[in-house]
Parts: structure tokens; sequence; C-alpha cells
């Protein structure tokens, strides 16, 4: 992660992290968490569901931070993250060091 | 695995697998009824956010809904809960709850039912201050029956029967809820998914008569004949045009259509609940003859 | 299980019969009371208002009857027994959610002081127009139960066993007083609270996760849970399966509805009442009940100075209807005379009981008083020269 300042406690600080779950079946298509997930890590698939929707598709997997956006915003609870282990922040300097 | 150490299983379909929210669902009900980008859905999920963030009691949970798309919450979640008739939910949850006051009873259901046909029972309630919470899902339209006028149909828009345009002014819910009495009034829309748990955090340790108005999407109906868009371009609009001012006077908070939606905190108060009011005056009036008086003294003493 | 003696207010006391019932109520142990203002039942909701305070019950004006009903049915899921009174117009009003009480399978009561019809009619004058209502007034099939006392001392009884039957069968229950019962003053006895059996609820002892709130046993009537029970139940008033969920199709229907009706229709020789006096070897039989049954005793006097077997047939349950014996007593009458304050009503249930096996007549009354005895009389006599 990139700082304007290095904090103090960088070497503390950790990057949540999301896995991401679909329930392909369940989704009825409306794309809310592709449009409000904030780390874009989700996009529509091609793909159909056997209801004749598109489910989303995660396509940066790796940006989740486990924010919960999509799974509160999904109106079919068809989508969730859970928190995995979390990695300690390799930190690098910024322009204010 | 990936290089990024997700598991790829993960990410693929996995239909198998179970929401975080099942527990507090009727899973053996799902898929549910509502079409695709229907806010209800997204309403419930903020409710039981709400809940595990309390850490509230489940079994000590009453949910009350009437008729129409939102009546049909009562039939998923997984609680004792309750699927009445058109309007009357609020009466059904007045009785609950003085029949059980250990009860959280919470009134779940959409604009027509609860303030057309409701409506009277709507104020009255919120007059006598009634300790049950109003969650009121507005779509400007009645869903279940293919998209007629509502008592919150904005001026001009097209509805099945308005086929030029309505031509009634509408209620404004948090207005009418907050001259009633109402202690708590908020008005927040689908997109507002932490504010709306937050607000659903704050009317189940509130006492007295609570009201949640969510603007939701119906694209099916509302949308569609108002040439607004999909659910998700309703949702845009939302995030354009909503502008959150706690605290402001309800009074202003008209809903007009194609305007801004004036949402936030509207009203937190503390009138003395329906039943605290009787305690009161019950135990000045007849002393120890007042069958509560004796457990409300012994409340005050813990 | 005997009545808890904080609620009985044991002694004789001279009562009318909205205050009787009142009593009677809070003796069978109702706790919850939602009403709007109503003549002539007021005074039985007047009455629960001064008594609820002291005996630990809860009493709500409503803004009205819609609400009432509504009330008392969410009072029942919470664990109340309860209560609404009101007449005519409002039970009009009351009608869609007796019918979803009746779905739900609510144990409650409605107590119906009848006045004279239609719409406002009689506000103050007597009526009993209001029996067909009882039995079909909301839509869709179902069976209710439904009580007719001549007495104050009897609208304390029957809405005790009222109370009784709502928590037996699972249904809303109807006490159908009339303007003369409910404002008549007279004697009434309150019994001892261990003199007077109560119902008590059909809970579930199911374990948590394997209560089905519409699985049912030989007497078709489920158990019920409570809310705050933990059962975490589901409830609606549309068609359901055992599991309290709606479903949709002509299959859950039938299961459902049947049932519904049978449960009471089965029982009927638990919960029909009657009194019957000379009716084996009269010729004429009087059938009446509420206030006109005490008018028919002047007239059956009359009748029989004048040298006519007349006997008679006085329903203390109207519903369900005494089918049986009044198509026995058909067999071997030359006639029915139904005595009733309105145009016709319990006269076609006689009738059809009675399958043309002997005349059925109609003594009738269109409200705002009680009938003149010679009337009834006129009608006896010619039931006497049928056939």
């Amino acid at each position: 992660m990139k700082f304007w300042r290095t904090p103090l406690d960088a070497d503390k600080m950790k990057i949540p992290r999301g896995e991401l779950h679909i329930i392909v079946e369940r989704c009825k298509g409306c794309a809310f968490c592709v449009e409000y997930c904030p780390r874009g890590v989700l996009e529509m698939s091609d793909e159909f569901n056997s209801k004749g929707y598109h489910p989303p598709k995660a396509v940066e997997p790796e940006n989740c931070v486990n924010c919960d956006l999509c799974e509160m915003i999904c109106p079919e609870f068809a989508i969730y993250c859970l928190t995995v282990e979390e990695e300690a922040v390799p930190a690098e300097g910024g322009k204010g060091s | 695995m990936s290089p990024k150490g997700i598991p790829e299983a993960v990410i693929a379909a996995v239909s198998g697998e179970e929401h975080p929210i099942a527990p507090f669902l009727r899973m053996d009900r799902m898929p549910h009824i509502w079409c695709s980008t229907c806010g209800i859905g997204t309403t419930v999920k903020a409710l039981a956010a709400a809940f595990e963030k309390l850490g509230t009691d489940l079994d000590k949970v009453a949910i009350v809904s009437g008729i129409g798309c939102t009546g049909r919450v009562a039939g998923y979640v997984r609680l004792d809960s309750f699927h009445t008739t058109h309007g009357r939910p609020i009466p059904f949850a007045t009785g609950l709850k003085l029949a059980n006051p250990e009860l959280d009873v919470i009134v779940f259901s959409g604009d027509g039912d609860l303030v057309a046909i409701g409506g009277n029972h709507f104020i009255h309630a919120a007059r006598r201050n009634m300790d049950i919470k109003v969650v009121c899902v507005n779509n400007f339209i009645y869903g279940m029956t293919g998209g007629q006028v509502a008592p919150t149909t904005p001026l001009t828009a097209l509805t099945s029967t308005t086929p030029y345009g309505n031509a009634e002014p509408p209620f404004n819910l948090c207005h009418l809820a907050a001259a009633c009495g109402a202690n708590y009034v908020a008005r927040w829309t689908a997109l507002h998914v932490r504010r709306l748990t937050k607000a659903f955090t704050e009317i189940l340790v509130k006492p007295g008569f609570c009201f949640v108005e969510i603007i939701t999407p119906c694209s099916t109906l509302y949308a569609r004949k108002n040439r607004l868009g999909t659910g998700l371009d309703i949702m845009k609009y939302y995030h354009d045009n909503t502008v959150i001012e706690h605290g402001a006077d309800p009074a202003e908070a008209d809903i007009v259509f194609g305007g801004p939606i004036i949402c936030g905190k509207f009203v937190e108060r503390d009138r003395p609940t329906w039943l605290e009011y009787q305690d009161q005056h019950l135990t000045e009036r007849l002393g120890e003859k007042y069958f509560r008086a004796k457990a409300l003294q012994e409340a005050c003493e813990r | 299980m005997k009545a808890d003696p904080v609620g009985v207010r044991t002694g004789t006391f001279y009562l009318d019969g909205d205050r009787a019932a009142a009593e009677g109520a809070i003796a069978a142990g109702c706790r919850f009371f939602a009403g709007y203002p109503i003549t002539p039942s007021t005074e039985c909701a007047e009455h629960i208002s001064e008594r609820f305070p002291e005996v630990g019950g809860i009493f709500i004006q409503m803004e009205d009857e819609i609400a009432s009903i509504t009330a008392i049915i969410g009072a029942a899921w919470g664990g109340a027994r309860s209560m609404t009174v009101t007449s005519g117009p409002g039970v009009s009003l009351m009608m869609e959610n007796i019918g979803l009480a009746a779905m739900l399978e609510t144990p409650c009561v409605v107590a119906n002081v009848q006045r004279g019809g239609p719409s406002t009619g009689l506000p103050t004058m007597v009526g009993q127009a209001d029996v067909m209502q009882a039995r079909w007034g909301s839509h869709g099939d179902y069976e209710i139960i439904a009580y007719s006392p001549q007495s104050p001392q009897e609208a304390f009884d029957f809405t005790v066993k009222a109370f009784n039957m709502a928590e037996k069968y699972r249904t809303p229950v109807m006490v159908l007083l009339d303007e003369c019962v409910g404002h008549m003053v007279e004697k009434v006895v309150i019994p001892p609270a261990d003199a007077i059996e109560v119902e008590p609820r059909r809970l579930t002892d199911a374990a948590k996760g394997e209560y089905l709130p519409y699985a049912y046993g030989d007497d078709l009537v489920p158990d019920m849970a409570e809310a705050g029970m933990g059962y975490r139940f589901h409830v609606t008033g549309l068609t359901h399966d055992e599991r309290g969920y709606p479903e949709m199709s002509v299959r859950c229907q039938d299961w459902l509805v049947p049932r519904l009706v049978a449960k009471i229709r089965q029982s009927a020789d638990d919960i029909v009442e009657f009194d019957e006096e000379n009716a084996d070897g009269a010729d004429v039989v009087v059938v009446s009940y509420g206030i006109s049954a005490r008018v028919s005793r002047m007239a059956i006097d009359l009748a029989r100075e004048e040298g006519i077997e007349v006997g008679f047939f006085r329903l203390r349950t109207i519903w369900p209807f005494p089918e049986k014996r009044i198509a026995e007593l058909a067999k071997k009458i030359k006639a029915f005379v139904v005595v009733e304050i309105n145009l016709g009503q319990i006269f076609y249930e006689v009738e059809r009981c009675a399958r043309g096996q002997c005349e059925t007549l109609l003594s009738p009354h269109a409200g705002g008083g009680v009938h003149d005895p010679e009337d009834i009389l006129k009608v006896i006599e010619k039931g006497a020269k049928a056939k």
C-alpha cells in the first residue's frame, strides 16, 4: 500500500482481505454489486444462470477488502464475503516521508 | 489455489454453499418472489445486519407484515412472523406487543398497506406512541396488484390507474409520522445500506413508535411505466439525487417526481410510550391496586 | 383447570347483560380487550376498562372495529386470552379479520350485542338479524361457534363457555347477545373461582425446530405456539401448509379448508347446547333464542291454555346448529314455529333440517322491539292445524 506519509505503525497495519462467494443460481442479475464494489472486483458475466440472468463474476478477487458492501446491497442474498487471514502490509514510502 | 492465495473454487460458482444471512431467513423458502432489482431484499439484509450488530435475542423478536410485495417479508424471516390482512399489521402488532411487552415487535410492510388502507392505524399508533417499530418500504406504487397509483405516488407519475399521470398530491410519510408523534423518524433509500442498518440498530433499542421509510426501486412497474430505466438506474438516481440532512424538518422533505430525495434521521425524541404512560398514570391513580405497580416497583429498585 | 381467583368477583350481583358478559370474560381469564364504542354494547367495554387495571388486563380503545378485532388476534398470539365487543355495524367492519382469526386458528371471543339493522338502523333498540352474519359474514368457507344468552346470568355463563370453546377448538367464538339481554338488569350469581372450569391453551410441547404450526391429530385442532416461546414459527392468512408456509395450490386448499370446517362440524355434539321442554309428543314446537325465547314462553302458555300441545326448543348455541335434533323432532310433530327478531334467518335453518317432514312457520319481527305474544300465538295456532 502506498502512503502519502508512512504512519509510525505501518508495520502493524493490515489490509483486510475478503474471500468472495457468489451463489450463481440465486442471482437475478441486478448488477448492484458490480456497480457499487469500491474495489472493482466484480464484472457481469457473459454466462447465464439457469434462470436466465447474468450473474457477476470476480475479475480481480485479490482486490477484495471484505467491505461487505456487495453482501449488504444484494437483494437476493446471492453474494457474500468471508474474512481471510490478514497479511502484513508491505509499506512503501510516500513522498512526504 | 491461485497465485494470489484466493481459492479458485470459492470464486467460481458455489451453489451448495450458504449465505451468512441463512440463520436469519427461512432458506427453504428461497428464492423469494421479489423481482430482479427490487430493493426489498436489501432492506431485509440490513435488518439482519442490525440484529447481528446488536446481538439481539431473536427468540424475542416478532415481525408483522400486511399484504403486498413487502408484506411477504414476514414469510421469509426465521422469526415469529405474522402475515396478516391488508393494512392491519399495526393493530395486530399493537395487540401482540401489549400482550407480551418483552417482545420486540417490528412491522415491516409497504406504503399502500401502511398508509392507504392502513392509514388510520398508522396515525393512531404514532399518536399513542405504541412501542412498535414500523418499517415502510416505499416504492411509490402498488406492486403486487400490477402497478396502481398509491398514496405515495408523486404528482404526474404514470401508473396503471393514472394513465395520464397522477393528479393527487401524495403523503409525505415522514412528515405524517412526525406530526402524529412518533419518537423516531428517518428516511433512507435502498442504496444507503450502512445508514439504514444504523437506523435499524437505533430503532431496535429506542422505546416508542419508531418509523423508518425506505425509498426502494420497483423496476417492474414504477420504473417501467415512468421510463426510469432499470433498477440500477434508479439506484444511480438515488446516488446522485439524495440529500442527507439529519434533523431536517420533515415538512420540508416532500418527494417530487424527478426531484431530490431528502434523507436522514429527522426526529428523535422521548415521549413516553403507551404502556409507560399507562403505568405512570394508573400507578398514580390506583396505587398498589394497579396490577403492574408491584412489578414496576421491583424494577425501579433493581 | 380452574379459573384464576384474581379475575373472579364471586357473589350475587344486580347486573346488565353487557356487564355480566364482561365479568364472564374476566373470570374466564380474558386479559386483553380492544374495542370501539358502539351502542348497545359499550357498557361491556366500560366495565372492563374499570376492572382490568386491578386484575392484570390491558384495555385499549382502538381507532375502529377493524383495529379492535385485529389487536385481539395479535394479543392471542402474544399469549393473552382476548376479546372485543361490538354491535352490528362494528361486526360488519370486523368480518375481514374474523376470517383471519379463523384462518390462523386464533382463539378469541367477539361479543355482538345485536341491534336493529340494516346499516345504522336502530342503535338503541333490539334486533336478532345478525345470526346469519355471524355464520357466514366473512368470505370463504369456515365454521364458527356462536352462543345466544337469554339473560344476564347466561351472558356471564356463556361468555365463560365461549372462551373455553375458543381455546379448545382454536377458533373465534361469537357471543350473540341482543340489546334487550345486554341492557336488562337481573340477578347474576358469580360462583367461586374453583367452581369455574377454564380450558387451558393448547400449547405445543414440540422440540424447538420440530414444531409444525398446522400439524394436527384426530381432533383436527393443531397445537399452538405463542410469539416469544422460541419456536420462530410463521403464520399467514394465505392458504398454508403444515409449516404455516403459503402454498397456492388446489391440493393445499383442499388439505386446509375442509379441516377448518370439519374440526367444528365433527365436534358438533360436544359444542351444541339447547334446552328442550315437552317437545316429545308435541304437535307444535316453538324454536327460539335470546330475548325472543323469553317472550315465546308467554305465547306457549297461552297456547297450552287453548289445549294445543306445544313444545319448546331453545337454542343456547346457534352455531353449530342442532341439525340432528331438529331433524328428529320434524318426524314427530306437525309444525315448527320459529320466533326471532328478524324476517327469517334461523327459520330457514329449521326448514332445511325439517326436510319437509313437517311445516315450518315463522313468527317474524322487523326489529326495534320484541314480539307481541298474541302474534306468536296466532302462528302456533296455525301450526297446530297443519297436516
